[in-house]
């Protein structure tokens, strides 16, 4: 501690050099928290996703529909608890720029399937009441100002239901038992939404979601359910709900490739700079640091300033994890609807400051131990 | 009593032997210092004339511990210190060294206080320790009202001043000036000089000057004059055996 003053001392010796290198460590730290959340927000999915839940889909793609008449097929599989269908409404509130996603829902099972998503019960029976009803997540709410009661227009842009306004009674907010869930849905009722439906649409669902008693039989399961419509009109292709998030997300592309291809390209180039600016400060004071192995400061000691000055500079740096604790939820609720909830961990605060560490260490070490090295004759010479 | 004959009775303070400083410089070898003996007493203040390249600040720094020496030995107080190790060196200069140098050599972000303070952050003193230590040598120096001040806001004089000071503050076995008044107008070098005899004359310290200016070397007990990397005469005031300070 005792030699504190003369590492601070020194760090302020330029301050305008020490600001700029502190703002470069700031902002790397910063897109470092920012693309640790947008990675985490895209493999959340996978994450989040309840192991005793698969999802089962037309083998052809999610866009094409199965039958209704699953349901309790699937249902009389010997493991599967209780079943649910959704399908993806693809409206559009005002501007298609306020996306958030809409599902037609099953109210009989949604709740016995998605528990993690919490409606208080009279809000819940408002809505089974209500054939025009809907419930919504409430980061939505918050998004567009809405309030239970308030009536809301979506006009959807498939099943040829374009000229058609749907209009819901907002009957009930959901929140996830986690932060991290996803409070952005909006759901609503089948049967209101079945009786706009062409003929060729009646009786078929998007997917289904099933949950069942034992995780342990989740192979088993998914493999009686693509077996029983093996060469029928509509096969299906179920997977845990793990596996399909995963999948939903590979469809973006490789984001944890590109997030980290990105981070590793900022820390090296930080690492270069921070390098640099180390080296001409110990140059530009080659002579103090052969002032002080004169004195008697051991080569280690003189190691262990420029050292201290580097890891110093990398500790203020993470200012820029603190910034990102504070700008990326305000970033988070712009981005509602468009990204997953953007959600600052622990795990990526503790990751930005072992960045920083390694940073400012691998920055300090060659110009700290090139004056380690120094000759006191040579380095005296130097005016 | 100054000797260069290598004579010296064997508790000299400083005792040097068949000292050889030999530089390369592409194939050539330089030699700058030739068999070079010198023994220095407890309290003596020597200085050390000759032209530019005789090796005079060389054999400061293998006094200092900053350099070794191609052949010969230099023992100080007992110590042999030609075949210590790099760390083993560092550390008896810490304790037994120290440095003024031409250009003050203070460390521009920190004040007098903690510029004195540094040889004493080497030790296991206490903060309240070092603080009085500190206070006591900047004292000494005429300094006492200054310590709060940076180098850029001392004159030439009071920063050489304030380099005494932080040579002095760890009570150290010998000073190694070299060209202490080299970047001073007279009348500073001359109250640096002052203040150098003082710590000489008062508190029995041990004093080696490398100077080009004849009057400084004039405040020296004992004048020696390098030429060739040779010790060739003792000054003025002194007999061809530098038979004693007067």
């Amino acid at each position: 501690m005792k030699f504190s003053r003369l590492i601070l001392a020194n760090l302020f010796r330029k301050k305008a050099r020490l600001v700029l290198t502190i703002g470069s460590f700031a902002v790397a730290l910063f897109l470092f928290a920012l693309l640790g959340v947008v990675n985490d927000a895209f493999s959340r999915g996978a994450d989040v996703v309840s192991a005793d839940r698969l999802v089962s889909i037309n083998r052809t793609s999610i866009i094409n529909t199965i039958p209704l008449s699953y349901r309790d097929e699937i249902l009389r599989i010997p493991g599967v608890k209780y079943i649910t269908h959704d399908n993806w409404f693809g409206g559009v509130y005002q501007d298609p720029k306020n996306f958030f996603p809409q599902f037609v829902i099953d109210p009989e099972n949604q709740r016995q399937v998605f528990s993690e998503l919490i409606v208080p019960d009279d809000q819940w029976n408002a809505f089974l009441k209500d054939r025009q009803g809907a419930v919504v997540g409430a980061s939505t709410m918050e998004r567009f100002g809405w309030k239970i009661g308030d009536r809301i227009p979506i006009k959807t842009t498939i099943y040829g239901l374009q000229d058609k306004p749907f209009e819901f009674n907002i009957d009930g907010v959901y929140h996830g038992a986690k932060p991290e869930d996803d409070e952005t849905q909006f759901w609503f009722q089948w049967e209101y939404f079945k009786e706009s439906l062409a003929d060729r649409f009646q009786g078929q669902v998007g997917w289904y979601t099933i949950r069942i008693d034992n995780p342990d039989d989740a192979p088993r399961i998914a493999k009686a359910i693509d077996s029983k419509y093996m060469n029928s009109p509509y096969e299906t292709k179920t997977e845990t709900e793990s596996a399909f998030a995963q999948g939903w997300v590979k469809q973006f592309g490789n984001i944890k490739f590109l997030i980290m291809t990105i981070g590793t390209v900022v820390f090296f180039t930080l690492l270069l700079v921070t390098g640099n600016t180390m080296a001409i400060s110990v140059r530009e004071r080659t002579n103090e640091l052969g002032v002080l192995k004169a004195i008697g400061f051991s080569d280690r000691a003189v190691l262990g300033f420029i050292l201290g000055e580097s890891i110093t500079v990398a500790l203020a740096g993470c200012v820029g994890l603190l910034l990102a604790l504070v700008a990326i939820p305000v970033l988070s609720r712009s981005m509602a609807g468009l990204l997953p909830p953007l959600l600052v961990t622990a795990k990526t605060l503790v990751f930005g400051v072992l960045a920083a560490l390694i940073v400012g260490f691998a920055s300090g070490i060659l110009p700290a131990y090139s004056a380690m090295r120094l000759s006191v004759v040579n380095a005296l010479r130097r005016v | 009593m100054v000797r260069v004959d290598g004579n010296g009775a064997a508790g000299s303070l400083i005792q040097v032997r068949g000292l050889d400083k030999t530089y390369r410089r592409g194939n050539e070898d330089i030699d700058v210092l030739q068999g070079l003996n010198l023994d220095v007493d407890k309290g003596d203040f020597v200085a050390f004339m000759g032209p530019s390249g005789s090796g005079k600040t060389t054999l400061l720094n293998l006094l200092g511990g900053l350099d070794v020496p191609t052949r010969g030995t230099i023992s100080v107080a007992g110590d042999e210190i030609t075949h210590m190790s790099r760390g083993k060196l560092t550390r008896w200069r810490a304790r037994h060294v120290g440095f003024i140098f031409q250009m003050y050599n203070l460390i521009p972000v920190l004040s007098a206080f903690h510029n004195v303070e540094l040889p004493l952050l080497l030790t296991k003193l206490s903060k309240a320790e070092r603080r009085k230590h500190v206070e006591t040598a900047l004292s000494i120096v005429g300094l006492g009202e200054r310590m709060r001040h940076y180098p850029r806001e001392l004159s030439g004089g009071q920063e050489q001043r304030v380099a005494i000071a932080r040579a002095i503050v760890a009570d150290p076995t010998f000073l190694l000036c070299d060209e202490p008044t080299g970047d001073l107008d007279r009348k500073s070098a001359d109250e640096v000089m002052d203040l150098v005899k003082r710590l000489v004359n008062e508190y029995g310290k041990t004093v080696l000057m490398v100077t080009h200016d004849p009057l400084v070397a004039r405040q020296a007990n004992t004048t020696l004059h390098l030429d060739k990397g040779v010790l060739v005469e003792a000054g003025a005031r002194q007999t061809a055996v530098a038979g004693g300070a007067s």
